[in-house]
C-alpha cells in the first residue's frame, strides 16, 4: 500500500530529516509472463500502464525500458502543454489529453506542477494573420478556447516582446489559449510511474528490447536483456526508437527519427510568466519555475539517432529569440540537448493496432508528444484493452497513410517543425 | 553536426546540404497499376534504420547535385561517398 503524500506526511517525514520515505516505486525482477507488455517507460508508457491497470484492471503487466523512466524524451522536451490544433481529429485527441491534465496532480497524488499559464502563438506576416485567425475560429467551434489579440494586446500581455514595426519579421498580432500552459516533465514520468506501481504494475528499468518471437500471426513474447518474457500483448511507446522496434518483426512504420534541441540559458528573476510561440521565425520561449528561459529550437533535417543535434539550427533559433528579445541578449546559456522525435509524413501520431494479432503502436508524435501524455496513455490503454481504438483515436490509425485520408498537422498546428 | 564530402566539391559543413532521405526507393514505372498498399509503401514506408543507412543528399548551397551516401544513423560516421547511378559499396 502507497502512503498518501500530504502536508501531514510532509511533517511527520521532517521529523526523521526526510530519511524514511517510502519508495515511490519497486524495482522488480520480471515475471516469466504478463498479460501485457509496454515497451518504453516514458511518460505516454508509464500513463498507458496506469490506465491499463485503473480503467481496465489489468494489473498483471509490466513496462520495459531500456534506460531509466523519464530519461528519453519525457525529460528532454520543453514541457509545452496546449490544444489549438486546427482538424477536429487533433482538437479532439489534444483537448481530451488537456482536460486530464487539468485534474492529474489530484489523480495522481503527486504534484505535476501543471500551471495555465496561457501559450501566444505570434503572427509575422498577412498569411499568418489569417492562419491563426482561422485556427482561432476552428478551435472555438471544437469548444477549445482561443482569442487573436493584436499587436498592442500582444505587448500587453508580454511586454518583453519586441513589437517595433521596424524588425524583420514585426509582431502583427497573435493567438492566446489561457487553458495551456506548462507542467514538471519528471514528475509526469515519476507520478505515473507511482501510481502504476501501486496496483501492482511490474516497472523494469535497464531492460533492452532485443527481439519479438512471433506465434503464427500473433506474437509470443518479447526478448529482452533480463531474458525472455512470455506475453499476448504489447504496446510499444518508444517514441524515437520505434522504428528500431518494428523492423524487429519486418514491420514498416512512416517514421523519420530526427534531433529535436531544446536548451535553458542562466537562472534570472521572473522576466515572462506565460509561453510565446513564433511559428514564421521559429522561437519559442518560456520561464521555467528555476528562472532559467526554456528555448525550444527546430528539428535537424536528416535522419540522425544521436541525441545531440547540429550547431546552425540552434544559431538560427537564438537569431529569432534575440530579434523579439533584445532584453536576452546578453543572457548565457547553461545546457543545450536534443532528443530523438519520430516524425510521420502528416506531423500526427499513430496510436493503433497492426496487422499482427496484439501488437500496438503509439508513436509518430515527432515534435510534441509532451502535451498529450495522459490523453495517449488513455486512449492507447483503451486500444490494448478493447482491441479496437477508442473514437477520439480513431482516425490515428496506421492505415490512413493507405487511404490517403490523412490528418495533416503540419502547417496547421500552431508551431511547425 | 558534421563534414560532408561531396564528390564534386569536396569537404563542405553539413549546413550546405539538404538530405532527401533513403536512397534506392526507385518510383514504380507504371504508378496507375499499383495497389493502395504498394502506393502507400512507395511513399511514405521507410526503414528508418539505426544503424548504417543508405541515403540521398543534395548539395543545396553549393554544386546543387544530388548524390547518395552512406552514413551510420547512430554516430553520424560517413562511410562513403558515391555518384548518383553508381552501384552502392556493400556494407
Amino acid at each position: 500500500m502507497k502512503n498518501k503524500y500530504s502536508i501531514f506526511s510532509l511533517i511527520k517525514n521532517a521529523f526523521s530529516y526526510h530519511e524514511n520515505w517510502q519508495r515511490a516505486w519497486r524495482d522488480p525482477e520480471p515475471k516469466k509472463e504478463y498479460d501485457a507488455i509496454i515497451i518504453g517507460g516514458g511518460g505516454h508508457g508509464l500513463a498507458t500502464a496506469f490506465y491499463l491497470a485503473k480503467k481496465h484492471n489489468m494489473t498483471n503487466i509490466a513496462v520495459v525500458e531500456k534506460g531509466w523512466i523519464g530519461g528519453g524524451n519525457t525529460g528532454r522536451n520543453t514541457t509545452i502543454i496546449r490544444s489549438n490544433y486546427l482538424w477536429d481529429a487533433s482538437a479532439g485527441l489534444y483537448d481530451h489529453a488537456l482536460k486530464i491534465w487539468e485534474g492529474l496532480s489530484q489523480e495522481l497524488n503527486y504534484n505535476v506542477m501543471f500551471s495555465q499559464r496561457g501559450v501566444m502563438n505570434l503572427a509575422h506576416n498577412l498569411q499568418d494573420v489569417r492562419d491563426l485567425k482561422r485556427r482561432t475560429h476552428a478551435n472555438r467551434l471544437n469548444g477549445i478556447d482561443a482569442v487573436w489579440l493584436n499587436t498592442e494586446e500582444v505587448k500587453k500581455f508580454c511586454p518583453i516582446i519586441n513589437t517595433s514595426p521596424d524588425i524583420r519579421y514585426p509582431v502583427l498580432g497573435g493567438t492566446l489559449q489561457k487553458r495551456a500552459g506548462t507542467a514538471r516533465h519528471d514528475a509526469v514520468a515519476w507520478g505515473y510511474a507511482r501510481g502504476a506501481d501501486a496496483m501492482g504494475v511490474d516497472i523494469i528499468q535497464n531492460c533492452e528490447v532485443k527481439g519479438i518471437k512471433r506465434n503464427g500471426d500473433g506474437i509470443e513474447g518479447v526478448e529482452t536483456t533480463k531474458g525472455f518474457i512470455k506475453t499476448k500483448k504489447i504496446g510499444v511507446v518508444a517514441a524515437g526508437h520505434s522504428s528500431v522496434i518494428a523492423n524487429m518483426v519486418d514491420l514498416k512504420l512512416p517514421l523519420e527519427s530526427k534531433p529535436l534541441q531544446a536548451l535553458v540559458s542562466e537562472p534570472v528573476k521572473p522576466i515572462i510568466d506565460t509561453v510565446v510561440m513564433s511559428n514564421a521565425v521559429h522561437a519559442y520561449v518560456s520561464q521555467s519555475d528555476k528562472g532559467e528561459l526554456v528555448i525550444g529550437a527546430g528539428t535537424d533535417a536528416y535522419v540522425s539517432y544521436t541525441q545531440r543535434g547540429s550547431h546552425d539550427v540552434v544559431e538560427g533559433t537564438l537569431k529569432a529569440i534575440l530579434e523579439l528579445y533584445p532584453i536576452f541578449s546578453r543572457m548565457k546559456m547553461l545546457r543545450q540537448w536534443g532528443g530523438i522525435v519520430d516524425i510521420c509524413p502528416d506531423a500526427s501520431p499513430i496510436i493503433s493496432k497492426t496487422h499482427i494479432k496484439g501488437l500496438y503502436f503509439n508513436c509518430g508524435w515527432g515534435t510534441g508528444g509532451f502535451k498529450a501524455t495522459p490523453g495517449s496513455g488513455d486512449l492507447f490503454a483503451h486500444t490494448i484493452a478493447n482491441d479496437e481504438p477508442h473514437k477520439l483515436n480513431a482516425d490515428f490509425n496506421i492505415n490512413r497513410f493507405v487511404s490517403g485520408d490523412l490528418v495533416d498537422e503540419h502547417g496547421a498546428a500552431a508551431v511547425a517543425h | 553536426m558534421f563534414l560532408i564530402n561531396c564528390p564534386y566539391c569536396g569537404e563542405r559543413d553539413q549546413s550546405e546540404f539538404s538530405a532527401g532521405g533513403e536512397a534506392h526507393i526507385m518510383r514504380p514505372k507504371q504508378p496507375t497499376e499499383l495497389s493502395d498498399d504498394q502506393w502507400a509503401e512507395f511513399l511514405f514506408m521507410r526503414k528508418n534504420i539505426k544503424g548504417v543507412q543508405f541515403e540521398r543528399w543534395n548539395h543545396a548551397h553549393g554544386c546543387r547535385k544530388w548524390f547518395n551516401m552512406v552514413r551510420d544513423t547512430s554516430n553520424d560516421k560517413i562511410h562513403a561517398v558515391y555518384k548518383m547511378g553508381e552501384k552502392p559499396p556493400s556494407k
